[in-house]
């Protein structure tokens, strides 16, 4: 029997159909098995990467991805990544969510103990490109505006762009996305304040420490 | 006119994706604020339309007709899952930035009717070539889209093109309007419809002014039904 003939079998065609899912899953087993591993490591280099520039390195003195602590907060707990100097806790990082003009933003942001910003990166957004893209850092300086402000400087009522009375500066053509973006940043100091002794507590050295594939030990 | 000539005139020109076929307008619209994005969205297009079209070139014999659509589909699929986790492991740089670009070459269906009119009659060189000419025409159309969005809609032109291509094409980065306030509408997608109207039309009278519009030839002829009528 040739393939001509064969090809008209339903039989033929039934097998077919499942022999090619067959195939393309281990096709896509195999690729992932191959790449898992890499894509890991290199999403933990690039969280390192942003923990580096929100948390810099003349604040803390150990692997931040070693030291994490969990805190809950609504429904999903944050994972808050400790930088000590001397074994002792001297700035936290963590990233807080929120909801800008094209979808959900993510912002990492680094707080020393006092409660002041020490840098602020977005992490991912869905905002319009050419407008309201300018919260990443790799596009504008905007977010470092963040740097060295606190709860009360500015004062609650200035926390917000100017065009709503605040001291950020929003974007042409775009007020929503940063709105947001400051709304985020607020929230993450007022999470700071209120969970700042849980944030800093120091764990003795036999607790089991989260890491990055452990979150929850 | 050879036949490897047609096959690039055809995905360039007479048959493109985009000014000939209107297919594929859900990743074109999505993209197309700015010149880099449609450059990146159009090479990895390029990329994962020339491995459907060899993989189903490759298979045709074994495909029946009844099944070939679910068949293409799975292929295509495929391609572009593995293409967007190789490139996260070993090009993760690129991928960060073409990331977002690539899930998305799912919903483009030049691939499937590339597939479906031409790889699935023909022997894998020719119909590897036709995907890089499809390819080669999605990206120049998405580039002269983005461009003249991005020039009419934000002033500039292939802003932050060294993120996608390394500092080394850091001098592509213009601002070809000085001070200027920008056109929201032409950034936001209704001014992807707009623009792509216009050229359209613009298309329409060059073909006119050069004479009689050619008519798509008979290799291509799947992917002229596929299509709305447009000569």
């Amino acid at each position: 029997m040739n393939l001509e003939t064969l090809r008209q079998r339903m039989l033929y065609q039934t097998l077919l159909l499942g022999g090619a899912a067959l195939l393309v899953s281990a096709l896509l087993g195999l690729g992932n098995h191959g790449t898992a591993g890499l894509i890991a490591e290199r999403n933990a280099g690039d969280l390192r990467d942003s923990l580096s520039e929100v948390l810099p390195a003349r604040h803390h003195d150990n692997d931040l991805l070693a030291d994490t602590v969990t805190v809950p907060r609504d429904d999903e707990p944050v994972l808050a990544y400790r930088g000590r100097l001397e074994g002792r806790v001297n700035a936290v990082a963590f990233a807080m969510d929120g909801v800008g003009y094209g979808g959900p933003i993510r912002v990492l942001l680094g707080v020393d103990r006092t409660g002041r910003v020490l840098g602020v990166r977005v992490l991912s957004h869905s905002e319009t490109p050419g407008l309201g893209d300018g919260i990443e850092r790799a596009k504008s300086d905007w977010v470092l505006d963040f740097d060295d402000k606190r709860l009360g400087n500015p004062p609650p009522g200035d926390w917000t762009v100017q065009k709503d009375g605040g001291v950020f500066d929003q974007f042409t053509g775009a007020t929503i996305t940063p709105r947001a973006t400051v709304a985020i940043v607020r929230d993450g100091l007022e999470f700071f304040a209120a969970h700042r002794a849980r944030l800093l507590h120091e764990f003795p050295p036999e607790t089991p420490i989260a890491t990055l594939e452990h979150p929850h030990p | 006119m050879n036949r490897w000539q047609q096959i690039f005139r055809d995905g360039l020109w007479t048959n493109n994706v985009v000014f000939a076929q209107l297919l594929a307008l859900c990743p074109l619209l999505a993209v197309t604020g700015t010149a880099t994005n449609g450059l990146g969205m159009g090479l990895a297009t390029t990329v994962v339309v020339v491995l459907s079209n060899l993989a189903v070139s490759l298979a045709r014999r074994l495909i029946p007709g009844e099944v070939r659509i679910p068949v293409f589909v799975l292929l295509i699929a495929t391609i572009v899952t593995l293409v967007d986790m190789t490139m996260n492991a070993f090009l993760h740089d690129l991928h960060r930035v073409l990331g977002l670009f690539i899930p998305l070459i799912v919903t483009n269906c030049a691939i499937l009717g590339r597939a479906e009119a031409f790889a699935s009659r023909q022997a894998p060189l020719p119909a590897l070539l036709d995907g890089l000419a499809t390819g080669l025409g999605f990206t120049w159309a998405l580039v002269l889209l983005g461009a003249l969005r991005e020039i009419l809609g934000a002033g500039t032109l292939f802003a932050h093109a060294s993120l996608l291509l390394g500092d080394a094409f850091g001098f592509l980065e213009l601002v070809v309007i000085p001070d200027y306030d920008g056109f929201l509408l032409l950034v936001l997608p209704p001014g992807g419809f707009l623009v792509l109207g216009f050229m359209l039309a613009g298309k329409r009278v060059l073909e006119a002014r050069m004479g009689r519009a050619p008519t798509p030839d008979g290799a291509g002829c799947g992917g002229c039904a596929m299509a709305p009528a447009t000569t």
